[in-house]
């Protein structure tokens, strides 16, 4: 096991410097130059020095003056000294930028990731146990019109219905008007209270999946053999359905959800933008509009790590729970 | 369609033998054909279609016939594996199985009727230890008292050619014979008193096929099973059994003690059947009767007897009328119109 980890672990650094060299070479050839507009905006200003002039100047500054390949090795070169340089949009280190933005996203995505578990994975099990009955279509028309439903119009939905009809909750903003006079229990609910709607957002637009999904290997676990053997037993049904057939299902489920680890760093771009939350999703999202080459760089090497960390601890956890693929 | 539901439960009940451990009369099962937007049904097919046969105690009764015939849903259909049944009686030990509630059906019978499956690779549950596959259910219907269930599981491993170190493993770990031993030993366990055996065998190669068939012979001294040997390998079931019926699209065909059907076989379909057995010596010839054609589909079987489209001896009677179930001498039934003129006349 260790091995195949240490393994794992060097094929994964391989493929992070390719990863690395194509998002930077994607970033380097957009057509949206930061550099650029920088130099139009200067040049505009009465007096200044000629649009060349500033170019040659900026591209110098901000060391974009070298071809893809040696401005990455550059960049990581700055990265193994332990610098991810400055963020050109918001002038201020790129880490602690990140800092600052991604500890609401992920909050915000580990307690809709939760909750959706604790919904789906039931539901799933519970539609597939009650195949082709009332509930199990019930079940499955919601879950489809759970991943049908785009954000931005579900989200405008709940605002609508929550906010401005019932007056509920704020239609925006991660903090309400008083904040700064409230004691600190009354901050935290006061988060929390603002948390509520793009909450219910991010678990009931990706709900659907998860419980489509829970369903299909629950159901493809009870059709096999060994179920029978279990019902041939004697069993009660309860212990047919939790201890046989849904410790089968776990593999593929521990799969899905090693996979979107990461996605909880990734941040919500559009539930982000529409509710005026300033997590990771929407920062990154300026920045890589902005063409701000450092903090997009930093921010997209580092979902590509946890991507190639979440497979590796998918497989890891894989094997945990199936005692087949246990390497001896 | 609503026509076949509604003759589904023609049949005369039967009256409880007390020599009899499982009565099986007019069994019949059905699984809708689903079609369109709104899955209506469409049709049936008659996966078993009115079998009926009796099981001594302690004796082994095979049940032969070629894939697709309902053997295997016949097995499943006694036990109650395979939902409701669509009409009939099944009698075990003299109470009508579907009959028995849920509860008491799990805590009291299912031990009493244990099963062997045909496919031992996915049969047992990769999650789980064969101690565990073995024991569970010995725990949960406490079988044994716990002081004595480590002992009590080694005991029937060891019975089934298993060592007890073998429990904390993966079924994965064992070759086919082994985990057909876990089934075996898995069904045991349960002190049952008749044992379905569902072609225990046939996804095993010959020499394992003959140490699983002796084991199952063996047990069946030591403990006084009952077994019902559902197999295609005729060879294999004239081995082991008592009695034999001989199956064909949803219907029993044949059936009587071991020797009057290999001996005299009646039933133009055994017949065939059993010219087909290859005699392992070279000299010797064989008159095969090749049957011509295919089987029918079961959902929607010939009109009269459903074996007339490839009878040789096929008579106008047998494309009108369906034959029954006629004792054609002691102790052997047969289907047939051949047999029903001569012996019971009216029939």
């Amino acid at each position: 096991m260790r091995t195949y980890i240490i393994k794992r672990l060097l094929i994964s650094v391989v493929i992070l410097f390719f990863t690395g060299l194509i998002i930077y070479g994607l970033m380097r050839s957009l057509p949206t130059s930061y550099i650029e507009s920088m130099a139009m905006t200067k040049s505009m200003a009465p007096g200044s020095k000629s649009y060349d002039e500033w170019m040659e100047q900026l591209t110098a500054m901000y060391h974009m003056d070298v071809g893809i390949l040696p401005g990455y090795i550059q960049w990581i070169g700055e990265v193994f000294r332990g610098n991810f340089g400055d963020s050109w949009k918001w002038s201020v280190p790129v880490l602690e930028k990140f800092n600052d933005s991604v500890w609401i996203s992920f909050t915000m995505g580990l307690i809709a990731f939760v909750i959706e578990m604790l919904i789906a994975i039931p539901l799933g099990v519970l539609a597939a146990t009650k195949q082709y009955s009332k509930t199990d279509y019930t079940i499955s028309v919601a879950a489809l019109a759970g991943i049908s439903l785009p954000t931005f119009f579900f989200a405008s939905l709940l605002k609508l219905l929550f906010s401005v009809k019932l007056g509920w909750f704020d239609l925006y903003g991660l903090v309400g008007r008083d904040y700064e006079q409230l004691s600190q229990t009354g901050k935290i609910l006061d988060q929390a209270k603002h948390l509520v709607l793009p909450i219910v957002t991010l678990v009931v637009v990706s709900m659907g999946s998860l419980m489509r999904y829970t369903r299909t290997n629950m159901l493809e676990v009870l059709n096999s053999d060994y179920i029978r053997t279990a019902r041939a037993k004697g069993l009660s049904e309860r212990r047919v359905i939790f201890h046989h057939a849904f410790r089968n299902t776990l593999i593929p489920i521990v799969t899905i959800v090693g996979g979107s680890l990461p996605g909880l760093f990734a941040g919500a771009l559009i539930t982000e933008t529409l509710f005026a939350i300033p997590g990771i999703g929407y920062v990154s999202y300026q920045s890589m509009v902005s063409g701000d080459i450092p903090f997009s760089m930093f921010y997209l090497v580092f979902m590509a790590v946890l991507t190639l960390l979440g497979n590796l601890l998918s497989d890891i956890l894989y094997a945990v729970v199936d005692p087949r693929v246990r390497v001896a | 369609m609503d026509d076949i539901m509604k003759t589904v439960n023609d049949y005369t009940p039967v009256e409880y033998d007390v020599r009899y451990i499982l009565m099986v009369n007019s069994l019949k099962k059905y699984f809708p054909i689903k079609d369109g937007v709104i899955s209506r049904t469409v049709g049936y097919v008659r996966a078993v279609d009115g079998v009926t046969f009796n099981i001594e105690r302690g004796t082994t009764m095979g049940l032969v016939g070629e894939s697709g015939c309902g053997k295997t849903t016949v097995g499943r259909t006694i036990l109650r594996l395979a939902g409701e049944k669509t009409g009939g009686q099944v009698l075990f030990n003299g109470r009508e199985v579907y009959d028995i509630p849920n509860k008491e059906m799990n805590r009291d019978y299912r031990t009493k009727m244990q099963i062997i499956f045909q496919d031992p690779f996915s049969s047992l549950s990769p999650r789980l230890p064969v101690g565990e596959i073995i024991g569970e259910a010995v725990r949960e219907h406490k079988i044994v008292p716990k002081s004595e269930y480590d002992d009590y599981i080694d005991k029937v491993m060891s019975d089934c050619g298993l060592q007890p170190f073998h429990k904390m493993r993966y079924p994965h770990e064992f070759s086919g014979g082994q985990r057909q031993r876990i089934c075996i030993a898995r069904a045991l366990a349960l002190k049952p008193e008749f044992i379905v055996c569902d072609e225990p065998v046939s996804a095993l190669d010959v020499s394992i096929q003959a140490q699983i068939i002796n084991l199952l012979n063996d047990l069946q001294e030591k403990y006084g099973f009952t077994y019902l040997f559902i197999s295609h390998d005729l060879s294999v079931v004239e081995h082991i059994s008592d009695s034999v019926g001989v199956m064909y699209l949803g219907n029993i065909v044949e059936y009587g003690t071991k020797e009057k059907i290999f001996d005299s076989p009646l039933h133009p379909y055994t017949k065939a059947l059993f010219s087909a057995i290859p005699v392992p010596d070279p000299s010797q010839k064989t008159n095969r009767i090749v049957l011509e054609g295919s089987v029918p589909s079961p959902a929607s079987p010939p009109e009269g007897c459903k074996f007339h489209t490839r009878c040789a001896q096929c008579m106008e009677i047998c494309k009108k009328k369906a034959p029954v179930q006629t004792e054609a001498e002691p102790g052997h039934f047969v289907c047939c119109h051949l047999y029903q003129d001569q012996n019971s006349g009216e029939n």
